[in-house]
């Protein structure tokens, strides 16, 4: 089934085309909020906005609807820099180390607690 | 059946609850139909702000009156509204809202802090709140405002055209008592027409009405979606 999209001059109609330009126009960008009461920022989604400001306005309406007197932060996503998962099981394997935690060494009685 | 007084504290309540039951109402209608769906979110969060304002007012003024908010939104005709025409003319398309939500918001910007001062406890507690709203209502149509002035060729022409449509119901906004907004609001429409290198519509043509229950034909369609649930199974409750 087809349909005739409405085009604006200089616009493709093709879909795929359409869409992205518009997500390159508004990309993506993380939101991270901090409950008035709470001690740190928590990762809490994401949206689409053309720049800084507006991405803090749009992270206002979309994700603090039903509490004021928080902080809000907005990063790029493509500002953000992660491990893959993969890379996880050799990056974190602490319980196979025992060797740093003070509790695999003995310490002589005359050094006391340390 | 006779007017009602519009000379009446009461009747100037009513007008302000009416402009923002009625912008609420043209917000919902973009529900689902917004260009982005940050947008979607944003005009659904400013109507229920608008909605917020209304109730409080029709609730203050219904106890005087002995009515309930839902009489005043869902019992009265056309005749019996006293909001701006300029807030019941059709959405159109994004700039004609953001156009026609600037011009409120500028002029809100003037009532609310006036009204806080008001000897009536409730009402100054009512404006002090919807002033913070209507500050951040302007922050994001002025912003919008640049945006689309600043965007596309496409973008520019359609906020020039949504100002020159809607210039004609800014007038009504300071007829009576509201006279004294006319400088403030002049003064945020100045700066942003300087910002964005649009030109001030030269019609000198105003229309009028709406604060005395005469009515665009819009009206009339937007009660009968707004109103009929409630004037098909009266006393209908969810």
């Amino acid at each position: 089934m087809t349909y005739d999209v409405p085009v604006a001059p200089g616009e493709s109609a093709e879909l795929e085309e359409r869409f992205e330009t518009e997500r390159e126009a508004w990309p993506m960008w993380e939101v991270f909020v901090r409950a008035r009461r709470g001690i740190s920022h928590v990762h809490i989604g994401s949206l689409h906005a053309a720049d800084a400001e507006t991405a803090l306005q749009n992270a206002r309406d979309v994700y603090t609807r039903r509490g004021e007197g928080v902080s809000v932060w907005v990063v790029p996503s493509e500002e953000i820099h992660a491990f893959e998962p993969e890379d996880a099981v050799d990056y974190v394997d602490a319980n196979e180390k025992v060797y740093r935690h003070a509790t695999a060494y003995d310490i002589p009685d005359e050094v006391g607690h340390m | 059946m006779s007017l009602p007084k519009v000379d009446t504290p009461e009747a100037a309540l009513v007008g302000h609850a009416d402009d923002n039951l009625v912008l609420a109402h043209r917000l919902g209608e973009w529900i689902s139909k917004a260009p982005e769906l940050e947008l979607d979110i944003a005009l659904g969060n400013f109507a229920l702000d608008h909605l917020g304002v209304a109730r409080a007012l029709y609730q203050h003024v219904g106890t005087a009156e002995g009515k309930t908010e839902g009489e005043y939104a869902m019992s009265r005709t056309d005749r019996d509204f006293r909001n701006l025409l300029l807030v019941e003319q059709p959405n159109g398309d994004f700039a004609e809202t953001i156009v026609r939500q600037f011009f409120v918001d500028s002029y809100q910007l003037q009532l609310w802090p006036d009204l806080a001062g008001s000897d009536d406890d409730v009402v100054a507690g009512i404006a002090a709140k919807a002033f913070k709203e209507a500050q951040y209502h302007h922050r994001f149509s002025h912003g919008w405002m640049l945006r689309m002035a600043g965007g596309t060729e496409e973008s520019r022409q359609r906020a020039q055209s949504a100002l020159d449509h809607l210039w004609r119901f800014t007038g009504e906004i300071f007829e009576g008592d509201a006279a004294i907004y006319r400088d403030g609001w002049d003064g945020l429409v100045d700066v942003m027409l300087g910002e964005t290198g649009l030109t001030k519509p030269e019609d000198p043509y105003q229309k009028s009405g709406g604060r005395v229950g005469y009515h665009t034909e819009h009206l009339g369609y937007l009660l009968t979606e707004m109103q009929w649930m409630q004037r098909t199974y009266p006393g209908l409750e969810w």
